[in-house]
């Protein structure tokens, strides 16, 4: 989207991250994590608040949360601690959720993020574990809680692991608000640790936004945007609060401190009745759970774990040699596409040619199938790249051959042999097709005679034909200016 | 003699020889039960059929040899704030009237699995917030000493049945006094462990970093017999203890000889009754002459503790009880918006002293009190388990009186909350400190009323508390019974 701020103002953005660990059990209890489920099967005397039920940690969410800071280059706490944040919600089986507070999981971190041709550096406060809520269905006009008749209740989600990243607010245009939100995205995608669907809910995001006349350095009063489903909405909503702030105070009005509420359809953000006030939320320390203490070794061992992530994949492919996009492509991809182009390079591919035909045809051929299956290896691609190198056959024929490969017809040179892809390596061949293609053609001899030097490549095209595109082009054309004189 | 006075290790060892089935035990234990439960009001579900049941299959291990240990076929009570496992549950609150829980609490797993025959539900103060059980929800337990007089509490209703005959032991929960302070009011044992030693999985919280389940008994070795079996690491308490368990009957016949023993000198004075401070002393001349050096050490945050306790203590359950909201059990007031809903809920759900500590506690923990009240409660906390700890540098245990009164008349405090408070002055310092201690009988006064003795020791220092314990009880030989008892009979 195009987008330009409004003129002698900056806005000053901070994301707030909302990841649902898909850990094989809830956060302090024993229940099944999943999604769609019929309501309330997923549930125990723990993630439904009865009397008497404790809470006991899940060190698969503890592990993963290290891994996601580790990623986001924070420092990962020796010992951190959970609180008890208080509000009545009946979704809220406790009337408190357990979070963390003063001291999070993980702290003090970055993402550098590509963003109109740059990169710019946003730093990460922190990433604190808790546990998510149940759902609520009201029923009644409109599915709004104020019109609503009766309300469901399903706790199948109360308890499920949650790991909220917070960033400083060191962003400043809806482009990188929504660069950020996708490679954060890419990153938690990457660690395995979440689906990280927008659509399920199990990654959202909420914007805190303000503005400030550029030559200003104190900020501006903050408002919470939530409600955005997909990444293109997150930078429609900021771009409209944006201009929106700035239209207000220009209009000499002032900005409230509250939270607006994204419309996607009426591309609007709407402010909640406002009675929140500030929420005192009574946080303190969170009796029924000691300290989650991570030693160095603890640490090392989750760091060892750390996959490669796009960022430094990116980097990786581009100090090969890889073009700039496709490189961003390919740090991308499903890793059986990246492990493919590993494995070429691996067997002798240029990375750069490599990269090519895996973001290229490779992909192109998966798409036009239909499927995610990559049916060919690194040496088979390897040694295919190699035969059009060496001319063993077109760049054209290379395509066939390679859905033969993709096919299972087995090996690129018994594909090509099989399917008679081969170009002609006998120049005494392409000699007898350049002659009889200038027998048959006085016409166009006459004219390239006359000054008309483009009509040689009709006569290549000619001699391809004659050969059924057998003949190396190269060859043809040298005969044919050899024999034209 | 009833066998309904039996003690567990007399009613095991007949067991054990044949001389009495556990089907006859537990009916001389229901027929007390019928004999003073209009008096006493000690149960709130008193749940017989259940019990025959586990009686007769009590009376088939034993028969075949195989009994599962020291508890199999012994009739015992649990106070009311223990989840069972489709028996109501209510923690004397009439916002849980008529709620069945779908799971036992881990010491009822317990007790089951040692083959203990579980007799009932015993009376509280509503959610263990109370000194008389006079703040139950259904109506007072009285002491059988003196059913004029309160058990003390919380858990009067599992003290008062000890002390009755209507169970063998009783479990309570204490979080500041309410296992030690009714069994120092009706003449019985009654033991707080280390906090961690017993899981707090299935006990209905107040303030969970200081509540802790324990046993009520008549005689010492009896405690320690139920501790054993109650205590031990559980997976579903994150601060149940992980390492080695303490041993409580390691040392009950080692005597004193050659302990220190550390009398707090705050733990006395202005507000103990004459007669109480004179059974401590008499207490400590007898621990001497047993040949234990006996030294004077202060506490000076003993003074404080009381009122950190009522920072903390609230300030947990505030949020403990947030969950009580009409929604998924016990008590809903229907009204127009949930919200509404949730309110009548609990404004006519919870009783006027649970209502006012769940006030304190959320005013305790709000933003711009938070540092003066609960922040600075946390620091004071901090203190006392620091004094404590350079005590038992010097002591190997410490004693000071169970209770500053004998029990007092029904309605004499209720008015007054703080005096109401102060019933549990000698107690709260343990529950900060998450250190055990136990109460002892060691006599009655000149009005028949029941005087204790309470004996503290280091974390984790079961058995040297109940080593201390035990020179206390043979001291002080303490064989009485209540009237009530005799007069039924």
């Amino acid at each position: 989207m195009s987008w330009k701020s409004p003129d002698g103002w900056e806005a000053v953005i901070g994301i707030e991250v909302h990841v649902e660990l898909r850990t094989a059990s809830k956060m302090f209890c024993g229940c099944r994590v999943a999604f769609g489920q019929e309501p309330n099967v997923d549930v125990c005397p723990t993630c439904l608040g009865l009397p008497g039920a404790l809470p006991v940690p899940n060190v698969q969410a503890i592990e993963w949360i290290s891994l996601i800071g580790l990623a986001l280059n924070c420092t990962i706490s020796e010992q951190s601690v959970f609180h008890r944040k208080n509000y009545f919600y009946a979704d809220l089986p406790k009337n408190y959720q357990i979070s963390q507070y003063d001291i999070p999981v993980c702290h003090d971190g970055w993402l550098d993020v590509d963003v109109d041709g740059g990169t710019v550096r946003i730093g990460i406060e922190r990433a604190h574990q808790e546990e998510d809520t149940g759902k609520s269905l009201h029923l009644g006009d409109g599915g709004r809680i104020h019109a609503a008749r009766e309300t469901l209740l399903d706790f199948n989600r109360s308890g499920v692991p949650l790991v909220e990243i917070v960033s400083r607010p060191d962003i400043r245009t809806p482009a990188q608000a929504k660069a950020y939100a996708q490679q954060l995205r890419a990153v938690v995608a990457e660690l395995g640790v979440s689906d990280a669907r927008l659509e399920e809910g199990s990654i959202r995001f909420d914007a805190n936004i303000s503005v400030r006349p550029v030559e200003q350095d104190e900020l501006g009063t903050k408002v919470e945007i939530k409600n955005m489903n997909s990444f293109r909405s997150l930078e429609r909503a900021v771009a409209f609060e944006i201009v929106r702030q700035v239209g207000e105070i220009e209009a000499g009005g002032t900005i409230v401190q509250e939270t607006r509420h994204w419309d996607e359809e009426a591309g609007v953000t709407y402010g909640m009745r406002t009675k929140e006030g500030s929420s005192d939320y009574r946080y303190f320390t969170e009796p029924d759970l000691t300290p989650i203490v991570i030693d160095a070794d603890w640490r090392a061992e989750i760091a060892s774990r750390l996959p490669e992530l796009p960022a430094t994949r990116r980097t990786r492919y581009s100090d090969a040699g890889v073009d700039r996009q496709v490189a961003q492509v390919l740090a991308d991809a499903a890793p059986e596409l990246r492990g493919l182009y590993d494995a070429a390079v691996e067997a002798g591919a240029e990375p750069r040619v490599a990269a090519n035909w895996v973001t290229g045809e490779v992909t192109g051929w998966m798409r036009r199938e239909d499927t995610e299956v990559v049916s060919i290896d690194g040496t088979r691609l390897a040694s295919l790249l190699a035969m059009v190198a060496e001319g063993m056959v077109s760049a054209s024929a290379a395509k066939e051959v390679l859905d033969g490969v993709m096919l299972g017809e087995g090996e690129p040179a018994a594909v090509a042999e099989a399917r008679d892809l081969l170009q002609m390596t006998d120049t005494g061949a392409i000699e007898q097709a350049v002659e009889a293609v200038l027998a048959a053609n006085p016409d166009a001899v006459e004219r390239y005679r006359n000054g008309e030097a483009k009509v040689v490549g009709f006569l290549v095209g000619q001699v391809m034909r004659a050969t059924q595109g057998k003949a190396d082009p190269k060859t043809a054309n040298a005969l044919l200016a050899q024999k034209l004189g | 003699m009833s066998h309904a006075d039996l003690t567990i290790s007399e009613a095991a060892a007949a067991l054990r020889a044949g001389s009495l089935t556990a089907g006859d035990l537990l009916e001389d234990v229901l027929e007390r039960a019928s004999m003073t439960e209009a008096d006493l009001h000690a149960y709130l579900t008193l749940d017989a059929d259940r019990a025959r049941v586990a009686a007769g299959r009590s009376d088939e291990r034993i028969a075949a040899g195989t009994p599962l240990g020291p508890l199999d076929g012994i009739p015992i009570a649990l106070k009311d704030n223990m989840c069972t496992r489709s028996v109501e549950t209510t923690c004397a609150s009439q916002i849980l009237a008529g709620y069945h829980p779908p799971y036992d609490a881990t010491v009822v797993r317990r007790l089951k699995e040692a083959g203990a025959v579980l007799t009932g539900k015993t009376n509280l103060d509503e959610f263990a917030m109370g000194s008389s059980t006079e703040n139950s929800g259904y109506g007072p337990t009285r002491n059988p000493w003196n059913p004029n007089r309160v058990p003390g509490g919380s858990s009067g209703g599992s003290a008062a049945a000890v002390a009755a005959g209507s169970a063998l032991a009783a479990l309570g929960s204490d979080t500041g006094g309410s296992i030690r302070q009714p069994a120092a009011l009706c003449g019985v044992v009654g033991v707080k462990p280390t906090y961690g030693v017993v899981s707090r999985y299935g006990l209905i919280a107040f303030g969970s970093s200081l509540d802790q389940i324990g046993p009520f008994t008549r005689t010492v070795a009896d405690a320690a017999t139920v501790l054993g079996v109650i205590a031990g690491h559980d997976p579903l308490d994150a601060t149940s203890w992980r390492g080695d368990y303490p041993d409580p009957t390691a040392a009950l016949e080692s005597g004193v000889n050659g302990m220190r023993i550390g009398v707090i000198r705050e733990l006395d004075g202005e507000g103990y009754e004459p007669e109480v401070t004179h059974a401590s002393r008499r207490t400590l001349d007898a621990l001497s002459d047993a040949g234990a050096e006996i030294v004077e050490v202060s506490i000076p945050t003993c003074d404080v503790a009381l009122s950190t306790y009522y920072l903390i203590a609230p300030a947990e359950a505030s949020a403990n009880l947030a969950r009580f909201d009409g929604i998924r059990y016990g008590l809903r007031v229907p009204g127009a918006t949930t919200e509404e809903m949730m309110a009548k809920t609990r404004g006519e759900g919870f009783g006027p002293e649970v209502t006012r500590r769940i006030l304190l506690g959320t005013y305790a923990l709000s933003a711009g009190y938070y540092d003066a009240f609960y922040g600075q409660a946390q620091k004071v906390r901090t203190l006392v388990k620091r004094e404590f700890a350079a005590a038992y540098t010097e002591v190997d245990a410490l004693v000071s009186p169970a209770s500053p009164t004998v029990a007092f008349e029904l309605d004499a405090r209720t008015s007054d909350p703080l005096a109401m408070y102060l019933s549990d002055v000698c107690n709260i310092p343990a529950n900060l400190t998450g250190h055990p201690a136990m109460t002892v009988p060691v006599g009655l006064d000149s009005q028949g009323l029941p005087i204790g003795f309470q004996v503290m020791a280091p974390a984790l220092g079961e058995a040297t508390m109940f080593r201390v314990a035990a020179e206390v009880e043979r001291q002080a030989d303490f064989t009485a019974r209540p009237e009530l008892i005799r007069v039924s009979s």
